[in-house]
Parts: structure tokens; sequence; C-alpha cells
């Protein structure tokens, strides 16, 4: 019975979790009818939503670190959602450019992603996450067998670093925001660098 | 041509400014209060800076100013909160946070270099010259604008009391610099002081002004205060805010954004749909309130007075 009584708690745990993700979301929606967004708050829905997607990618790609070192399993069941929420602050961002922004302008749109290097990072981003985001059902990881939907998912290394580099390339002349974010995923991936090189099957094939 | 009357509205009638002063004045004496504290001194000369504060002043004799456009001008909160001052920090609402630091008086503004009479001006002084109001678009190299009522002097009045030599071909303006009132400073973002410049006929020009306030009272603070420069028909940073220097030079001074990345900051920095920044597109702007983007003007809208002034210039090289 230790085990049924372990689960409710973490159970209860990933509800709060939930919640809490959907805060910043929920934020922006008040704000929106109270006139809570400021001066610009196109400009102010764009930098929230883009600044929580990369919050919840590194969140997202703290689980296994975490998990390894607390020896807290359980943390693996919070990754799928973390990552979703990701997608869903992406998307958020990503409407907010292409209606809120642009307004459905084909023309301003394409223009700015092709000519645009920092946007043509964030779409990158965006487009590395969208597999991800499909195929992040059971089934999915079923369909694909579970050593080709990890390899698979390893593109979210990627989109994390298109992410950042997207933020990276918009700011004006104040890199320490941007920054920040860059070390955070240097950690994160660096992380799974070296669990890689010390990995048991290397060291073998090395000796 | 019908040139439509603005409304006859007390423009400091339009927005919600009791509101906000209350906020401020709150906040100024929370933080003097915390200052006193802090710091233990009870000198009640120490609370003299902050009890003058913005809010308490009205500019009087101020005339109604040529140029002025007549579209909605965006709300005095909008214009007090959204600024674009990193001598107070990069975030939007920073220099509304952190500008009260900022002590207006006394406050010079030293005039030299190719002058026949190089002198020193009062802030007292400068806020006698011919004021006028001026309701200006600003256009900000970020692309968004504001419309915005002004309150200044033409330039060129200020130059003509020194009296430039045939060698002054450019004018340099130069922001206070001082980490204790200005604590962006602290952090190397740009090359401190923030300076700004123009060429000998474009500060000439009439659009030109040295703006000592907005909506009918003194500058705040996060806009520039207690003087500022305001060049309407280029991007926004062109228009040094906290003016503490002028001058007047040969050659073409260095300016801070064009020393940051030269190659998206030009010299002259005029509003120009058809040069996109490299990182984004210059053709449309949002105006602050407004939902939709709108087209951006050639010259923000004032080729009519510019325009000759860069006539068989290449613009595109020249941005």
């Amino acid at each position: 019975m230790k085990v049924s009584t372990w689960v409710r708690p973490f159970t209860w745990f990933k509800v709060l979790v939930f919640a809490a993700s959907l805060i910043p979301a929920a934020r922006l929606v008040v704000g929106l009818f109270t006139g809570g967004l400021g001066a610009n708050p196109v400009e102010f829905i764009t930098h929230t939503t883009g600044t929580f997607a990369l919050v919840f990618l590194m969140l997202t790609l703290s689980v296994t670190p975490l998990r390894r070192i607390t020896g807290y399993a359980s943390l693996i069941r919070l990754r799928r959602m973390l990552g979703l929420f990701a997608f869903f602050y992406t998307c958020v961002h990503l409407s907010t450019f292409v209606v809120l922004d642009h307004f459905f302008d084909p023309a301003a749109i394409l223009q700015d992603v092709f000519k645009r290097p920092y946007i043509t990072a964030g779409s990158v981003g965006f487009l590395l996450m969208l597999p991800l985001a499909l195929t992040s059902t059971a089934g999915w990881i079923r369909r694909l067998g579970g050593r080709r939907w990890q390899r698979l998912h390893r593109l979210v290394y990627f989109s994390a670093i298109a992410g950042v580099v997207h933020f990276l390339w918009l700011v004006k002349a104040d890199l320490r925001e941007p920054l920040i974010y860059a070390g955070v995923l240097a950690v994160l991936l660096g992380y799974r660098i070296a669990v890689w090189r010390n990995a048991p099957w290397r060291k073998k094939r090395a000796n | 041509m019908l040139i439509k009357r603005p409304a006859d509205i007390k423009s400091s009638e339009i927005t919600d400014k009791e509101l906000y002063l209350n906020r401020r004045q709150f906040m100024q004496t929370a933080s003097a209060g915390a200052a006193v504290l802090g710091t233990g001194l009870l000198a009640p000369g120490l609370l003299g800076p902050m009890s003058t504060a913005w809010g308490a002043t009205k500019l009087d004799n101020v005339a109604k100013g040529k140029f002025s456009t007549d579209e909605p001008q965006t709300s005095l909160k909008d214009i007090t909160s959204y600024n674009n001052f990193y001598e107070f920090g990069t975030d939007k609402g920073d220099p509304k946070r952190h500008s009260g630091s900022l002590k207006t008086r006394p406050w010079t503004v030293e005039v030299e270099g190719e002058v026949h009479k190089p002198r020193t001006f009062d802030i007292e002084e400068l806020l006698k010259m011919p004021l006028e109001e001026r309701v200006y678009r600003l256009r900000c190299v970020e692309a968004w604008s504001m419309v915005i009522p002004w309150i200044g002097f033409e330039l060129s009045h200020l130059i003509k009391l020194v009296e430039p030599t045939n060698n002054a071909k450019y004018i340099q303006f130069v922001t206070l610099y001082d980490t204790e009132q200005m604590p962006g400073q602290r952090r190397g973002i740009l090359d401190w002081p923030y300076t700004e410049g123009l060429r000998m006929d474009e500060a000439m020009n009439p659009l030109t002004i040295m703006g000592v306030g907005l909506y009918g009272e003194v500058m705040p603070n996060q806009n520039g205060a207690p003087i500022r420069l305001v060049v309407p028909w280029k991007y926004g940073f062109k228009s040094g805010k906290s003016i503490v220097k002028i001058r007047f030079v040969e050659e073409e001074p260095p300016t801070s954004w064009n020393m940051a990345a030269p190659h998206e900051y030009g010299f002259y920095s005029n509003v120009n749909p058809t040069v996109n920044h490299p990182r984004w597109s210059q053709a449309s702007e949002r105006r602050i309130g407004d939902f939709f983007r709108r087209k951006t003007l050639m010259f923000n809208g004032y080729e009519e007075q510019v325009a000759h002034l860069y006539k068989g210039m290449d613009l595109k090289k020249l941005y």
C-alpha cells in the first residue's frame, strides 16, 4: 500500500503545477480586460508569452537532471505537461505575432520570417516543437517505439537553442536577460553532455 | 486647405492625471521617507527637490505653436509610463520607477565649442525663452509611436544667442552623467554619457525644439527633465534627454547608439519607411493606444518641412 499513498500526493502536486502554469496566461487575460497591460499591450503579451515559452522549455529540460540528482523518479510525470505548456505559450506567442501584431498580413509576416534573423530563429524553434507536441501522447510513444520516440524528442534541445538565439538576436543593447537563459540552457545541456561522456557503454568502448 | 483646430479641451484634462499624480507623490514620499530612515539624515533640505517634483509646476506664457498635429494625443499616463531612457534602466517601466532620483534643480546647460559667445545657461533662464506648445508625432526606432503635446522653444533661438563661428557645422548634445541620480548608468549598456548630434541646418530647422515640458506642465523626469531635445522627423533616440552640454563642433560628432551598433543606427536616423532596421521593418508602426498598425510616413510626416535638408543625399546609405 506504500505505492498508492505515494501516488496520491504526487497527483495533487501535478494538479498544483498545472494550475500554477496557467497563472501567467490568466494574468494576461485579466490584464486585457482591466487595461493592466500597459501602454503597449501587444508588446506586453508578446514579451510575456515569449518569456514563459522559454521558462517552460527550461523547466522541461530540468526534469531529467533533477530526477537523477534527487533520485525523485516521479518527477518524470511532470515532463510532458511542462513541455506542452512550453508549446502552449509558444503558440500564444506566435498567434500574437500573426494576429495582433500583423493582423494576418501574409506579406509582412513572410518578410519578417525570412528577412529578420531573430524571427527566423523563433520560427525554427516553433517548427521543431511541433512534431514533439503532436507525438506527445502515449499512443505515439507506442507507435514509434521508445527508442525512436526518444531520439525524435531530442529535437527539444535544438528548439531551446533556437528559442534562446531568438531572444539574443532581438534585444537592442541589454543582453542580460537573454544571457541568463543562455546560461541556464548551457548548464542543462552541459549536464547531458557530461552524462553522455561518462556513460558506461562509452567507457567500455574507449577501453 | 482647411486646418482643423484641436478641440478646446485642456490637454491636461484628457487623462486621469490626478490618479497618476497621487500615485507618484505617494511613491516619492515613500522613497523620501525610506531615504531619511536609511541614512538617518533628517535635514529638511533633503525633501526639497522631492516636493518640487513634477506636477507642482504649470508652465506659463505658452503660446500655441506652429506645426502641431490635430491627431488624438497619447494619454499622459502612457507618455509617462512607457519610456526608453536607459539611464534609468532598459525596461519601458524603469524610467518612471527610477527617475525620482533625478535632481532637476539646480541645473545648468553649458554651451561651448565653435561659438563666439560660449556661456552657461541656468535652467530658469531657458524657461524664459519663448515657449510654445508643439503637438508632434514621436516615432521610436522600435516601430511604435505617440502624439505628444510638447512645450519648448526653438533651438534656433538658443543658437543665435551664442553666435556660432563659421567652423560650427554640427552640434553635439550631452546628457547628464551621474550614476547616483541615473542608476542605469552603472551598467555599461551604452557608452555614457549619452551623446547625440545634429547637423547645423537640422538644428536650425524651426521644427527642432528644446523641450521643457509636456501637457502644459514642466517635463516629467522620465521624459528627459528638465530639458531635452525634440526632433520629430527623426527616430526618438536622436532626441537626447536631460541635457547638460551643447557643443558646437566642426566634425560629425560621435553618437551613442551609432557607437553601440553602427550598422543599425546611423548619424541621421531620419524616420524612413523604405529603409528597414536590419532586424525589423520600419514600414509600419503601432501608435500607442491603437490596435492596428499604421503606415510609417517619410520623415514621420514632416517631409514638407525637412525634405530639402537631404536633397541629393542617398538616404539608404546615410540612414
